[in-house]
């Protein structure tokens, strides 16, 4: 019934170190012949914060000034090089549409270099990279750097339709008398604000109420998700302590003091947890704020190059950009399900099989949703039925997944996840020694994505 | 942690199947419910076999029953869930069949008392009973549903409750009068039971009749439904225990308009005016034609006013009274006949029809494309003009946005059904169409050069059907190069909200263009009748000699007004002149002309110069603004059009005054003698599609239910004296046909 990774608790909490790498790959190599290898030279991140703290009175391009600043003191890369800046963002600051743009201005890059800025909600950093990756396969450009930002202590909530309506008419308005007339039209009705919510355009479903449906799906307890929320935020703290998070660069908040670290990684107990009342299926659901992930503050940023061209830079490399895939598919009951469709085929794109990954960085929605994504991956009925494949790819094993806590634990600013999850593949294989790691996850619409990091070598 | 929960599953199972088979080895094997235990939560499943739903019958009610006892007589169940494991079904009714087998009202009543006891004995359940519902919970099924002591529903577009029994002619007889009023209050549940509304999960939740939803949940491990069920399942036992833990409690929170409600009619003044302000309404709405609301109104007041016991044996006697009138039987018959008439007897078509095309984007090409798009189908609409095509697609649009405004779609499902229309002046396209339905102008001509133009274009297996009122279909045909693939479909207007679909074949139409057609029909949720090509089929020819008699009633004086009241009192929708202007005059000159060349004699009575002198004066009825009435945007009340007075003087025929009754039942004799007629050429295939096609087609008195039943019910021989007179009176158009003198001349029914 249960996958391999339901073995012992004890494995939960103890990630393997030792030698994955040792085992034989499907492949030595996913180099492609006539094709130019993309690596990433590094990676930096402001630290996450729990959104209303201490970047509470910024603007999202305030962070991504930092992110910059962080990356070009890490990688020490002349500003002059850079042929293009990509930026991903979701809930978008209205005066800094393209916020890719007043960032780089604002950091001090050329204003030759041209910017922009890409959404696809939680994978919207995921496509800055592979937009990067796309100017460098096709020879466009040589070195970019691809990042993103969300800041969700701010968010533009907006007057309502009829009074915008009424504002933009009044513009229009020539005479006292038309502008008379107009305004005897207001309502005190038309005050009222219309909030920005987390919800789905197509069905007008939370995202927590589809996962918590999702669960229910998979017949995920709430137990398992409180025990797989503890295991994040475990790990995390582990992680954090160790000073394994090493893609954080600090970030002096003008007026306040300097940030170092994520600051709501916070392991509980399960009993504390338990007492926890449903968020939104209220009285009898299973998803709780303490196992889905919280609204974040953050930004990141990571330098990308073709790989000839950063050699010659005398660079030393973390790692290479592979094969990668996107899916979509139903965003009401399958709002969340992108890794399960996007990790076979990214799998098989690559000749790779799940064997060959000894790193998984999957992108933690809710707890939940991971488990979820578990039982799905090992459900032969479900490829069949609903993915068109003959059998299962089967679930991740946990002590490889996920080892330095994840979006649950380490928060998950929504434009900004995507490079932080490729930085810890990067950053686990190098440490932990193996070749490649698989980073997926999945986006409101109903979307997914996932690719391939190879370990450049040492 | 997982690993321990994983096997708290298994030793689970063991446990359940332990208990099932301990108690299994005491029972006699069920057919209609399946019985567990989970920890100290009875779980009743109902499964009939062999049927697509559950109904409250014999066996079914024997079998709870037997469960029931157990539950309570057991020492380790503290409390009881009661679910569905039928597909979209809680418990779709009563059986009505057990009623039908009834020869006098008072086993009627039986029926109703032992229905109420059992519904007493779960309301007095000291141990708490959890209806879950999913799918069709109606009639006995509510009344089951609310007599446990708590309800949780899914909120699936197919979970509705509701009380349909007056739509039968009979009223909630078990507790269902009793029960309800105090459940949502007094005004809800009025409505509840005098129109026998669905009402869905979520508005359920709010007027208090549920008291938890579940969401429907997608994809798992298993197919969404069952894995929903067994959620829905999980979810109810849950409540169970707390319930029986006193964890939670069955009292609501209610509203401050609630609140209000409520006090207010705890005022025995206040009552009285509610009770005589709803009677006024169902006597305006009913003509006093239909008894089941006014009983159920007079039943729910005994039970308020004179305590339970008095409201009981109310709610059984009248049952057993309503049981038996003619009104009942009428409406039943028409309950199977929808039935019967909601099923494809030609069979699965070999191709399913995806890709549907519609000439002509006037009201009706638009109301067909309507109703196809929300199916799911593929839909072209094509016209001659970019008018009168944006005129087509803006009437689809409004259709579905409506929907929108009555929160019965998300903009967003519109936007998504709306994109399956593509709007086009062209045959682009065509190439790939499953079935063509042209609704363009009705003139053989234009018909002829559409069906050439199409048959160039659309691929061999491709169906064309012409949406015609009166034209014969072979004639239509006959300009084609496939006449097998060829066939009517005669939709009624407006399209999305008039039930009935007459399909015609000729002789040459393939059985599997039929098949095609029906399916078609069905899947846009059409109640369907099949009949022989002929002048007009069956509904409009049925018509036509009523028509015929209007004309001639009001040119022996009598005032539209006059007649529209006589109409409706007798218990058509609409009164007999304002039809005509429904209709359209032109389109009723169209059809009289035509069917009075084909019929003669039996079609004439009143004067076709009548129509023709409307047309000419341009009185074309509600589409020009006058007819016999004058119709204004904005202005409720008609008001006659003066200027007919000249014309109906001048056309005048005198005679000796009608009594109302002989008026009524000329226009009822005509229409039934040539319905029946209909069946003896074998234009009709069985009664059943001529009552449905009256009713659901042309507004025949649903409360006499359908010629053929009326005939059934009234006597034949009673029909045919009428007609005996009429026919000495005015002439040969009142000519009995022979089969309607067979049937009086023996014990012969139309229905067996």
């Amino acid at each position: 019934m249960g996958p391999p990774i339901f073995c012992k608790t004890s494995e939960l909490f103890l990630p393997a170190t030792s030698c994955p790498a040792a085992q034989t790959k499907s492949k030595k190599t996913l180099a492609k012949p006539n094709i130019r290898n993309i690596v990433v030279v590094d990676g930096v991140r402001i630290p996450f914060l729990q959104s209303g703290t201490s970047y509470k009175d910024l603007m999202p391009h305030d962070l991504a000034r930092a992110a910059f600043s962080g990356l070009l003191h890490r990688t020490n890369v002349s500003k002059d090089v850079v042929d293009y800046i990509i930026f991903g963002t979701v809930i978008q600051e209205v005066k800094t549409s393209n916020v890719a743009r007043e960032a780089a201005l604002g950091a001090g890059f050329s204003d030759k270099t041209p910017a922009h800025t890409v959404t696809m909600a939680c994978i919207s950093a995921n496509q800055a990279m592979i937009t990067g990756v796309g100017l460098i396969a096709s020879g466009q450009c040589d070195v970019v750097v691809a990042g993103g930002v969300e800041l969700m202590s701010d968010v533009p909530i907006r007057h309502s339709r009829k009074i915008r309506k009424m504002m933009l008419d009044l513009n229009k308005a020539k005479t006292l008398g038309q502008r008379l007339s107009l305004l005897s039209k207001f309502r005190l009705n038309f005050l009222s604000p219309e909030l920005p919510a987390v919800a789905e355009f197509s069905t007008s479903e939370t995202m927590g109420h589809s996962a918590d449906r999702l669960a229910a799906a998979f017949a995920v307890s709430r137990a398992d998700q409180d025990e797989y929320a503890l295991r994040s935020h475990s790990l995390a703290k582990k992680a954090q302590d160790e000073g394994l998070l090493s893609d954080i660069v600090p970030f002096k908040v003008p007026g306040k003091d300097t940030v170092t670290k994520d600051n709501d990684i916070r392991p509980s107990s399960l009993e504390q947890m338990a007492k926890l009342k449903p968020a939104f299926i209220k009285p009898y659901g299973t998803v709780t704020t303490a196992n889905s992930s919280f609204l974040t503050d953050g930004a990141s940023a990571m330098l990308i190059m073709a790989e000839e061209k950063a050699l010659a830079m005398g660079y030393k490399l973390k790692a290479y950009l592979r094969d990668f895939v996107y899916v979509s598919q139903d965003p009401k009951d399958q709002l969340l399900l992108g890794p399960t469709y996007a990790t076979p085929k990214v799998l098989e794109k690559a000749g790779l099989t799940l064997n060959d990954i000894d790193a998984f960085e999957f992108h933690e929605a809710f707890s939940g949703q991971i488990l979820a994504n578990f039982k799905a991956m090992d459900s032969d009925w479900f490829a069949q039925n609903y993915m068109g494949r003959k059998t299962k790819v089967g679930s991740p094993p946990l002590e490889k997944f996920n080892n330095w806590g994840g979006s649950l634990s380490l928060g998950h600013p929504f434009g900004a996840t995507g490079c932080r999850l490729v930085m810890a593949g990067a950053n686990r294989l190098r440490k932990e020694g193996g070749q490649y790691g698989l980073v997926a996850a999945c986006a409101a619409g109903g979307q997914g994505h996932a690719m391939i990091v190879e370990a450049y070598p040492k | 942690m997982f690993y321990k929960i994983i096997n708290f599953e298994y030793l689970f199972l063991i446990g359940y199947v332990c208990r099932n088979f301990t108690r299994s080895s005491a029972l006699r094997s069920r057919t209609h419910i399946n019985f567990g235990v989970k920890g100290d939560v009875a779980v009743v499943r109902l499964n009939s076999p062999n049927s697509k739903v559950n109904t409250l019958n014999k066996e079914l009610q024997s079998e709870f029953m037997e469960v029931m006892n157990e539950i309570w007589a057991s020492d380790q169940i503290r409390s009881a869930v009661l679910i569905s494991t039928k597909p979209g079904c809680f418990i779709a009714g009563a059986d009505i069949n057990m009623l039908a087998s009834c020869k006098t009202h008072e086993e009627v009543t039986r029926i109703s008392q032992e229905g109420q006891r059992m519904f007493e004995k779960l309301e007095k359940s000291t141990k708490p009973i959890v209806a879950a519902i999913s799918g069709a919970c109606l009639g006995g099924g509510l009344e089951l549903a609310i007599s446990c002591q708590y309800r949780i529903a899914t909120k699936d577009r197919k979970t509705v409750l509701g009380a349909p029994e007056v739509l039968l002619g009979i009223l909630p007889g078990a507790g269902g009068t009793q029960r309800l009023p105090k459940m949502v209050g007094l005004p809800a549940a009025f409505d509840m039971m005098l129109t026998g509304r669905n009402i869905r999960a979520d508005r359920a939740k709010r007027m208090g009749l549920v008291d938890q939803l579940v969401e429907p949940l997608g994809p798992g491990l298993k197919p969404p439904e069952e894995r929903t069920i067994e959620y829905l399942e999980e979810v109810a036992v849950n409540f169970a225990k707390g319930l029986s833990d006193k964890k939670i409690s069955i009292k609501r929170d209610k509203g401050l308009v609630e609140k209000l409600t409520s006090y207010a009619l705890s005022i025995p003044f206040v009552r009285q005016q509610v009770y005589k302000k709803v009677e006024e309404k169902v006597r305006k709405q009913t003509k006093g034609l239909y008894p089941a609301p006014l009983k159920i109104i007079d039943v729910v007041k005994t039970g308020i006013e004179q305590g339970n016991d008095a409201g009981y044996l109310s709610e059984s006697q009248k049952f057993g009274e309503l049981a038996m009138t003619k009104e009942s039987k009428a409406l039943m018959g028409l309950y199977h006949g929808q039935v019967l008439c909601k099923k494809n007897k030609f069979g699965a078509p070999q191709k399913e029809v995806k890709d549907l095309a519609i000439l002509g984007a006037g009201l009706m090409g638009a109301g067909i494309a309507q109703v196809s798009v929300d199916k799911g189908l593929k839909t072209i609409l094509k016209d001659a003009t970019l008018t009168g095509l944006g005129r087509g697609q803006q009437q689809v649009f409004k259709g579905l946005n409506d929907k929108v405004k009555k929160k019965a779609l998300t903009s967003f499902e519109r936007d998504s059904i709306f994109s399956n229309l593509t709007g086009q002046l062209d045959y682009q396209g065509f190439e790939k169409a499953d079935m063509v339905i042209e609704a363009v102008f009705e003139d053989l001509s234009l018909k002829h050069k559409v069906l050439k133009e199409v048959e160039a274009v659309i691929p061999g297996h491709c169906v064309f059907a012409s949406n015609t009122s009166a034209l014969p279909i072979n004639e239509i045909a006959a300009a084609s190069k496939r006449p097998e693939k060829v066939i009517g479909m005669h939709y009624f207007s407006p399209v999305d909200k008039m039930q009935l679909l007459e399909i015609i074949t000729t002789d040459k139409t393939s059985k599997d263009t039929t098949a095609s057609a029906v399916a078609v029909g069905l899947k846009q949720g059409k109640v369907i009748i099949v009949v022989k090509d002929g002048p007009g089929f069956y509904t409009t020819r049925c018509l036509a000699p009523m028509m015929s008699e209007v004309l001639r009633i009001l040119q022996e004086g009598v005032e539209p007004k006059k007649l529209d009241s006589l109409t409706t009192s007798f218990g058509f929708p609409v009164g007999a002149a304002t039809l005509v202007d429904e209709v359209g005059v032109d389109v009723a000159k169209h059809v009289s002309e035509d069917l009075g060349k084909a019929f003669g004699e039996r079609f004439e009575g009143g004067n076709i110069e009548l129509l023709k002198e409307m047309v000419s004066r341009g009185f074309l009825g509600r589409k020009s603004g006058k007819g016999f009435y004058i119709y204004q945007e904005g202005v409720k009340t008609k008001n006659v059009n003066s200027d007919m007075d000249g014309i109906l003087a001048s056309l005048k025929v005198i005679v000796a005054d009608s009594s109302d009754e002989d008026i009524q039942y000329r226009l009822v004799t005509r229409f039934v003698n040539e319905a029946v007629l209909c069946l003896q050429e074998g234009i009709l295939a069985t009664p059943t599609e001529g009552d449905i096609g009256a009713v659901f087609g042309l507004g025949f008195p649903p409360c006499l239910g359908g010629p053929f039943r009326f005939v059934d019910l009234y006597g034949a021989q009673k029909i045919v004296d009428r007609l005996r007179k009429f026919e000495a009176a005015y002439g040969k158009q009142f000519t009995p046909c022979q089969l309607l003198i067979d049937h009086a001349n023996s014990a012969n029914k139309f229905y067996q």
